[in-house]
């Protein structure tokens, strides 16, 4: 089994104030990351000061979308019913090409075919309302 | 590590038996329980209670949680505090109770913190960075979190799934000398906890903790004012404590491989003059198999990675060369939400104590007491003493 997004129907994000560009970065299949002009490391998930250095100065900047799984799980008994039609799905947090770490689903990957190290890019799939960055396999392995 | 050692002693400790499910009951109701009964134990006068730390959950308010306790108990707190570090709260309020008292803040402090549980849980709504980061993409509660943990120290140290479910064995076996354990009457070994359902690749069933209705209260005071009053047992000095705060959602964690408590429980050693191999008692908190893999490590009982070999040449048990969990950890015993922490403090007491009944250590001491909450993100370690 692997995702198919558009048959999810699970709860959405709520955005925030602070996050609106973020989602409404996914819509224009763009992975827009918040980038301290002080300390010049890179933030997610979105914030009002840096988490490094407390600067307030957060700039916007486009990601590569690119990175690698630094650690994953198969669920097969999801917290939420709505993702049973998924299940056993690929839940992985990313290491982000420019440093942040951020939890996805993996697409387009069978469960067997997962591991840590795996490269990976960013894939923009509609779920109900909201475009969301899920992961794929670089090059593509499904 | 050096400085000042902290003072204080629990007089009193009272425990409600764990039940799947309740019906009827309320969390204050259960907090007032879990409270009379360590008043009870301690053989104080409720009056001399002029401190309280509750949790930040009471059910039915989500604010103003002291002065609802406060209100229900019918007492009036000089001190008065939620802690909420999750499964670490219980371990984070003995120090702080021992901090007010040294404060000049108060004298008898109860630490209390309990759950009813319905039949049907309800679903909090969608806020948070958790919910809109992590939910939004099947990582729903703890279960996939813990999973990233272990898939990443199977990978960095080839450990194995059956050295992780050895740990959830050896609790099972522990649970059988504790009638009041969740898992009396059904011990397990490390076959069956492997043969029971895959949840979150690669966790299994058995090796998550069983969710259970209860309730645990611990009644601290400084420790002259302890030797002068009239109690029904002798007090448990706190030794030494650490704490740590790391991160919240497991996207954000600095390591999978080690945590917060590392540094936490060096601190509450080193706070107690003792070395690890000192430790009598074991008490470490395991709402996973890997939870505790990495505890181990942490507390340098063995080099990282190497928890399965460490695990395989000992007798656990309180009759075995190093006691775990005596009271069959949260993985025998049950979790009863935040209240779970607190059991590894109750049997740590209960064993210095010398009234572990039909699981009593022959010779206590010392005992290393550890919280971990949400994903090895909130840490305390306690060490706690039958001597001052
Ligand atoms: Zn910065």
């Amino acid at each position: 089994m692997t995702i198919h997004p558009s048959e999810l129907i699970v709860p959405g994000p709520t955005p925030t104030g602070e996050s609106e560009k973020f989602w409404a970065g996914c819509r224009d299949g763009e992975l827009l990351l918040q980038f301290c002009e002080r300390c010049e490391h890179w933030v997610f998930y979105p914030r009002t000061v840096c988490p490094h250095c407390w600067s307030d100065r957060l700039d916007w900047r486009r990601a590569a979308g690119t990175g690698s799984v630094r650690s994953f799980t198969v669920v097969h008994k999801p917290g939420h019913p709505g993702w049973a039609v998924a299940a056993p799905y690929v839940v992985a947090v990313i290491d982000l090409a420019e440093g942040p770490t951020m939890l996805t689903a993996l697409v387009g990957v069978e469960p067997a075919g997962v591991r840590v190290g795996l490269p990976v890019a960013v894939r923009f799939e509609t779920v109900g309302e909201f475009v969301l960055p899920f992961f794929a396999p670089v090059p593509p392995t499904a | 590590m050096s400085g000042t050692r902290p003072t204080g002693a629990i007089v009193g400790v009272g425990e409600l038996t764990p039940t799947r499910t309740t019906s009827g009951k309320t969390t204050l109701g259960m907090l007032a329980e879990a409270s009379r009964l360590a008043l009870e134990d301690s053989g104080l006068d409720r009056d001399r209670i002029d401190g309280l730390l509750v949790g930040p959950q009471v059910g039915e308010t989500p604010q103003h949680v002291p002065a609802t306790v406060a209100e229900y108990l019918g007492i009036t707190p000089r001190m008065s505090n939620v802690v909420d570090l999750g499964g670490a709260s219980g371990p984070g309020m003995i120090w702080r109770a021992a901090a007010a008292i040294n404060a000049g803040m108060a004298t008898a402090v109860l630490c209390v913190l309990g759950n009813h549980r319905e039949p049907v849980p309800s679903r909090s709504p969608n806020r948070n960075p958790i919910r809109e980061f992590d939910v939004p993409f099947g990582a729903s509660g703890a279960n996939t979190a813990y999973a990233l943990l272990k898939t990443r120290h199977m990978h960095d140290f080839g450990t194995t799934d059956e050295q992780f479910a050895s740990l959830a064995a050896v609790s099972r076996a522990n649970a059988q000398s504790n009638p009041d354990a969740i898992f009396y009457g059904k011990p397990i070994d490390t076959a069956g906890i492997l043969a029971s359902p895959m949840i979150a690749e690669p966790l299994h069933l058995l090796e998550i903790v069983m969710p259970v209705a209860g309730g645990d209260a611990v009644i601290v005071m400084g420790a002259e004012a302890a030797e002068a009053a009239t109690l029904r047992h002798a007090p448990v000095y706190l030794r030494g404590a650490g704490e740590m705060v790391t991160h919240r959602a497991m996207s954000q964690a600095p390591s999978y491989t080690t945590g917060p408590l590392k540094p936490s429980m060096a601190q509450a050693l080193a706070q107690a003059g003792i070395g690890i191999d000192r430790i009598d008692l074991l008490s470490l908190y395991d709402c996973y198999t890997v939870m505790l893999a990495i505890t181990i490590e942490d507390a340098g009982l063995c080099a990282p990675g190497q928890f399965g070999a460490w695990a395989a040449g000992r007798d656990l048990s309180h009759t075995g060369d190093v006691a775990l969990n005596t009271h069959g950890g949260q993985l025998g015993f049950g979790q009863a939400d935040l209240a779970g922490g607190m059991s590894h403090v109750v049997e740590a007491v209960r064993q210095l104590r010398g009234t572990a009944d039909g699981r009593q250590m022959a010779d206590a001491a010392l005992a290393l007491v550890t919280g971990n909450g949400a994903t090895m993100s909130e840490a305390v370690a306690l060490v706690l003493g039958r001597d001052r």
